[in-house]
């Protein structure tokens, strides 16, 4: 496990601009050995540009890049020591699956019968053993997708780079191939390093996760910490699903403080945030975190909540929209101020769903240390 | 036609209704009829090609042994031959650099490359008649030397479109198909072997068919650059058609009709379906 904290890849002071657009702007971060690296981020966040300059498809215009401790600098990418997964996947059609996979070594001068055991070995770790003489045109887009990972394994590189390796797959073979994926890097033990927009995909199968946004690293973390200890807005809303209300912080102790929103009312935490006294800050609370009742229960809900020293976290609202998903319902409840807040409420009844309804008064709690407050 | 309609028609088998019928006999009429017509008429037992009066295959013995025929088949089967190699190289590399590199006059050259095409043929003809005897091209070397005025102007007009057709097909190219060879150690040189000429390849045998075909056929522009030892087919039935159409002439069509035929199909055969299939 010592090896796991030696960084494979640094990125020190990246910049990459075309033309006037900055696309990557003085980026540093290190990439450990091992481990399953996600950069995520919304389209044209410069994500794809980093993975490239690592690749070596694009040249860093400030800041150099590191593989294995060595600078990168002047070293095209057919000789990095770097494999790619492609988004199109890029297999090559006029080559059947075995001499697509081949083909790396066949350029590396690898022959015969390693050769062989190497490209049947590869291809057993992406499931496609038997499909050897198969051409690219016969198999389905989930196949191709293996073909692209076995070609690039089979090269057995210290780092496998994957541009949006899911985007085109549907929802259940995304599903399944997100297993398969954090499945196969602890097998190989090979650092991956994935691009992706798409949370789901980042949150199941990372270590860790930079964020990235116009271009820098909004916040680099696990994948519980991101979504439980978001740094500031853009990442508590980009990764999952959030309401955020602005407030001003009226009250910071080291065990507990309050800031006082207009749009939800008086917010109490059980923790302090350190933060200037008086300052404009923003309250982010997830919507699973809040509990929702019919107003009658209003007894068992001040209970309950009353976990912060100074006060109870508590909000009355009317329900404006519903969207029942099955496993949860989605709530739009318009608040006394006449801001709205998200909740959503597992169903863990049949009959739960059967609760609410459009324009029922309900009565919200949250525990006092759901509610994160951020700065910035 | 009851007869074959068990089923009702569905709304866009528009091959089952009369009128796309007669519309697709008429058009194969105008399009096969004269070359059928030629066909028939190599065997027919008459000097004058006009009336039917029995079959025979003399005039295919004659023809093949009108030696200025022969040789002039030969010409031309040579001239198209060198004429579809030249043009393929030529044309290839032409559009690969202008899809691939940036250079300067590149905006020129991309719309002068297709200038052969756009200038009338008697145009260019003349243009190279005139060139070769400015520039004192030799008209007594040897054969297949002496082709060699000819071959350089039916290159010119051969390779634009094997560059046009390369072109559109390097449009669909996907890039990332160069990247992913360069990803796995390929140099420049690698990458363009395995996997850009595999690309282009159905390009290049469409390419190879029109230039072959251009030049096999072309009367116009081989007929200023000939010289009296370099008749080429087309020019040569020109100039018996001039004393009379006999139908050694219609034998020696035929010959040259079922020669392109089996070439055309022997290249789809060999390219056509797998070709198809790999463009996806």
């Amino acid at each position: 496990m010592t090896d796991t904290a030696r960084p494979i890849i640094q990125i020190q002071n990246v910049s990459k601009r075309f033309g006037k657009v900055t696309a990557v702007d003085d980026v540093s971060l290190d990439i450990l050995a091992g481990e399953f690296f996600v950069l995520l981020g919304p389209s044209g966040c410069g994500k794809t540009t980093l993975l490239r300059m690592i690749a070596g498809f694009e040249l860093p215009s400030e800041g150099k890049i590191l593989i294995d401790g060595q600078d990168m600098v002047g070293i095209p990418p057919n000789k990095r020591p770097v494999n790619m997964v492609f988004q199109s996947y890029a297999v090559f059609p006029h080559m059947s699956v075995a001499d697509n996979v081949a083909y790396g070594l066949k350029i590396a001068g690898v022959k015969g019968g390693e050769a062989k055991d190497r490209v049947a070995e590869a291809l057993e770790l992406v499931k496609l053993g038997g499909f050897e003489t198969r051409m690219p045109d016969q198999m389905s887009g989930g196949q191709r997708q293996r073909v692209a990972l076995a070609r690039s394994l089979v090269m057995r590189p210290k780092v496998l780079l994957l541009d949006e390796p899911l985007s085109a797959l549907d929802a259940k073979l995304r599903a399944q191939m997100q297993f398969e994926l954090s499945e196969l890097q602890e097998k190989v033990g090979i650092t991956f390093v994935t691009v992706t927009h798409d949370q789901d995909e980042a949150l199941s199968m990372a270590c860790r996760i930079a964020v990235i946004n116009k271009g820098d690293v909004a916040q680099l973390a696990t994948p519980s910490d991101l979504y439980e200890y978001p740094a500031n807005r853009f990442v508590a809303d980009f990764v999952g699903s959030v309401n955020i209300f602005e407030g001003k912080l009226t009250l910071d102790d080291p065990d507990k403080a309050a800031v006082d929103c207009p749009g939800l009312g008086k917010v109490y935490l059980n923790h302090g945030v350190t933060g200037p006294h008086g300052a404009d800050v923003w309250i982010a609370l997830r919507p699973e975190k809040i509990y929702l009742h019919v107003p009658g229960e209003g007894k068992a809900v001040k209970a309950a909540a009353q976990d912060a020293p100074d006060g109870y976290n508590f909000a009355r609202g009317k329900i404006k929209g519903m969207s029942y998903l099955g496993d949860i319902t989605l709530f739009e409840i318009e608040l006394e101020s006449g801001a709205r807040i998200r909740v959503s409420r597992p169903n863990l009844s049949r009959h739960d769903q059967e609760d609410f309804t459009w324009d029922d008064k309900v009565s919200m709690h949250w525990r006092a240390d759901s509610p994160v407050v951020l700065l910035g | 036609m009851a007869l074959f309609a068990r089923t009702p028609r569905a709304p866009l088998e528009y091959s089952r209704t009369l009128w796309m019928r007669l519309w697709v006999g008429t058009v194969m009429l105008f399009l096969y009829a004269p070359l059928f017509v030629l066909m028939i008429f190599s065997f027919n037992d008459s000097k004058r090609n006009v009336v039917w009066r029995g079959f025979t295959t003399k005039y295919y013995e004659k023809a093949f042994g009108n030696d200025q025929l022969v040789e002039a088949l030969v010409n031309s089967l040579t001239i198209a031959a060198l004429a579809t190699v030249a043009s393929l190289v030529l044309g290839a590399v032409a559009a690969v650099m202008l899809w691939r590199f940036r250079f300067p006059f590149k905006g020129v050259i991309d719309g002068a490359i297709s200038l052969p095409i756009i200038v009338p043929e008697i145009c260019l003809g003349v243009a190279f008649l005139m060139f070769f005897s400015a520039i004192d091209w030799p008209t007594d070397l040897i054969w297949p030397l002496n082709l060699g005025a000819i071959t350089i102007a039916h290159i010119t007009f051969c390779f634009p479109f094997v560059t046009m057709v390369v072109r559109s097909r390097l449009a669909t190219f996907n890039r990332e198909q160069e990247e992913a060879a360069k990803d796995l150690g390929a140099n420049e040189w690698q990458v363009f072997r395995d996997v850009l000429i595999p690309h282009i390849k159905p390009a290049l045998v469409a390419g190879a068919l029109l230039s072959f075909t251009l030049s096999l056929d072309d009367f116009v522009i081989t007929y200023f650059t000939s010289g009296p030892d370099t008749i080429t087919f087309p020019v040569k039935v020109y100039s018996m058609v001039r004393f009379s159409v006999t139908p050694e002439v219609n034998a020696a069509s035929t010959i040259l009709i079922i020669l392109t035929v089996i070439l055309t199909a022997a290249a789809l055969k060999f390219q056509g379906v797998k070709a198809i299939a790999e463009t996806h």
